[in-house]
């Protein structure tokens, strides 16, 4: 058995464990910022064993670590270390985080990864499990605000809902297929001439499961409520970690067990990302919360991102990895400037609170413009080759109504991300926001640049993301 | 192994277990009362699933049908657990479980 292939998860888990002692020990409120260190530094360590790891397959046949496992994981890291990065400037005395915060974001991308890396679906439930019950709880951290408490019970019930479902679908699979493995899965499927009806039925429930996670229309009802009432550093990771692992999960299990149905699954998958992207982008229109608009936007995101998905080719997957990484970026960026949206140490979560900003604080309102239009879609800013790699495929892939809602939603969503930098710039200027942390201003500025040079790191990135495709498809 | 099965079929099994998945996803969609109520239906989906999968593995002949089953009430156990905690935090919050009650962000 050759356990050293799950050495990163092990080296992840162990330090989370060893940091929840530290924690333990350290005297009470003195706690945290040992703790999200100490987690930042374990996502570092981590983050080089999976750069440097072999790649292979272990424990007879259950874990995989491929080059595509390698480009989530990594993702799936940066995500965790931008959340604690946040949670460090977002704890102040009229707010505080406690010590935990950090571990569970560890512990939760630790299931990210043990996801990314499935390769039986005994892995993914497991996996999909460590990672979402580190969030239920995650959302209801601040315990004093109400807000918080219904953000966690929501997701809590909506996305227990949606494992009890992927599960009775695993249950299916397995039933109908004979075995748990991805690879064998596939051979049954190959081999049979007629499908067997229950193996159809398992597919969708599983399907639906992950796009729940994904918040994908039509399963994105909880989105809006829980993002705007989850404390915001974790509302920042939620668009991340979790969002990748469940599209390594949707790629891995459609592109491999799947695959030879893809005739089956494909329209599907285009339904479920035209409705996102159309929905990201008119429901959007009318909010007033901006992290209620984020949930929006991450929901139409996500609908770009499955065009890649839908168009079933190496260069879609290609794509759709392109598009996490720029949207990984041009998202933490904006959620750094939200989390530093706060006067007189409360924070303040109005889009009419952003007004004036570019007088009051140039530099915040220059990377949240940055991002605004990277989001949209504007050459050459991040968000642009994302964008441009999903049409692409769907192009070649002959998918022509798909790109036609996606360049409609794409005109409709530049409108209010437009007005976000119309309110920053344009209107009367509301009173300034507090100084923030440096280690937000330290996110927020790193992301904004690396959304503007993101073109620098394009070569490296989409090759990555070609051996990562590779590995996935073959 | 497989000798009760053999008697009288997978048919009963998959059925029970469909009935226990539809009455689970029921009474959290039709449920408008408490709250504890829809958790015990999340169990009642749960167990759907493990039933499905103890049966096939005893038909498949094959364990790992089984040995997820005991993942799965591991999982279950933490999940019902979390699931308490924060109906506890979110009834201090708010002083009620009701249903109609969780509704203070809209939009």
């Amino acid at each position: 058995m050759n356990w050293v292939i799950a050495l990163p998860e092990i080296v992840l888990a162990v330090s989370g464990l060893l940091i929840l002692s530290v924690g333990v020990l350290t005297k009470k409120g003195h706690a945290f910022l040992p703790s999200a260190t100490l987690s930042i530094a374990a996502f570092v360590v981590t983050g080089f064993f999976v750069a440097t790891s072999q790649g292979g397959v272990g424990y007879d046949g259950l874990f995989v670590v491929d080059a595509f496992a390698r480009f989530i994981k990594l993702l799936a890291i940066v995500g965790g270390v931008v959340a604690i990065a946040l949670s460090v400037g977002y704890t102040n005395e009229h707010r505080e985080l406690p010590f935990e915060m950090p571990i569970l974001v560890l512990f939760s991308t630790l299931g990210a990864m043990v996801m990314a890396s499935s390769a039986n679906l005994m892995t993914l439930f497991v996996g999909l499990e460590l990672s979402s019950l580190a969030i239920y709880v995650l959302c209801a951290m601040e315990r004093d605000r109400l807000g918080s408490a219904e953000a966690g019970l929501k997701y809590f019930i909506l996305g227990s809902l949606a494992s009890g479902l992927l599960l009775y679908g695993v249950s299916l699979v397995y039933g109908y297929a004979g075995t748990m493995e991805y690879a064998p899965i596939a051979a049954e499927i190959n081999g049979a001439g007629i499908l067997p009806i229950g193996l159809v039925i398992g597919m969708v429930f599983v399907l639906v499961g992950l796009a729940f996670k994904l918040s994908a229309v039509p399963f994105h009802m909880w989105t809006p409520d829980v993002y705007q009432g989850a404390p915001t550093p974790v509302t920042a990771y939620m668009a991340g970690a979790p969002k990748f692992a469940a599209f390594a999960l949707i790629l891995r299990v459609m592109a491999g067990p799947f695959g030879a149905m893809s005739p089956r699954w494909q329209l599907l998958i285009e339904v479920i990302a035209a409705l996102s992207m159309l929905f990201g982008s008119f429901a959007a229109i009318p909010q007033r919360n901006i992290k209620r608009l984020m949930a929006y936007s991450s929901i139409g995101h996500m609908g770009y991102a499955m065009m890649g998905l839908a168009a079933a080719s190496p260069a879609g997957t290609t794509g759709t990895l392109v598009y996490l990484t720029t949207y990984l970026i041009m998202n933490a960026g904006t959620f750094g400037v939200i989390t530093a949206m706060r006067r007189k140490g409360r924070e303040v979560t109005e889009i009419s609170d952003i007004a004036g900003l570019g007088r009051t604080n140039p530099g915040l309102a220059l990377v949240l413009a940055v991002c605004m239009f990277s989001m949209i879609g504007v050459p050459p800013l991040a968000g642009f080759f994302g964008k441009f790699m999903v049409f692409a495929a769907a192009w070649n892939a002959g998918l022509y109504p798909l790109i036609a809602i996606g360049v409609v939603s794409a005109v409709v969503g530049a409108f209010y991300y437009l007005r976000i930098v119309k309110v920053a710039y344009f209107d009367p200027a509301a009173p300034a926001f507090d100084r923030p942390a440096p280690s937000v201003s330290f996110v927020s500025i790193a992301m904004g640049l690396a959304t503007v040079l993101f073109l620098i790191g394009l070569g490296p990135i989409s090759e990555a993301a070609q051996a990562a495709a590779q590995a996935l498809i073959g | 192994m497989n000798t009760a099965i053999a008697q009288i079929g997978l048919g009963p099994y998959l059925t029970v277990s469909a009935a226990l998945l539809v009455l689970g996803v029921f009474g959290i969609f039709l449920n408008r009362k408490n709250i504890i109520i829809i958790m015990m239906s999340m169990e009642l989906i749960l167990l759907a699933a493990n039933l499905n999968l103890v049966a096939f593995s005893s038909v498949l002949g094959d364990f790992s049908g089984q040995v997820l089953t005991l993942f799965v009430l591991t999982i279950a156990a933490a999940e019902a657990a979390i699931g308490l905690a924060i109906l506890t935090v979110y009834f201090r919050n708010r002083g009620s479980i009701q249903v109609e009650d969780v509704a203070t962000m809209k939009g």
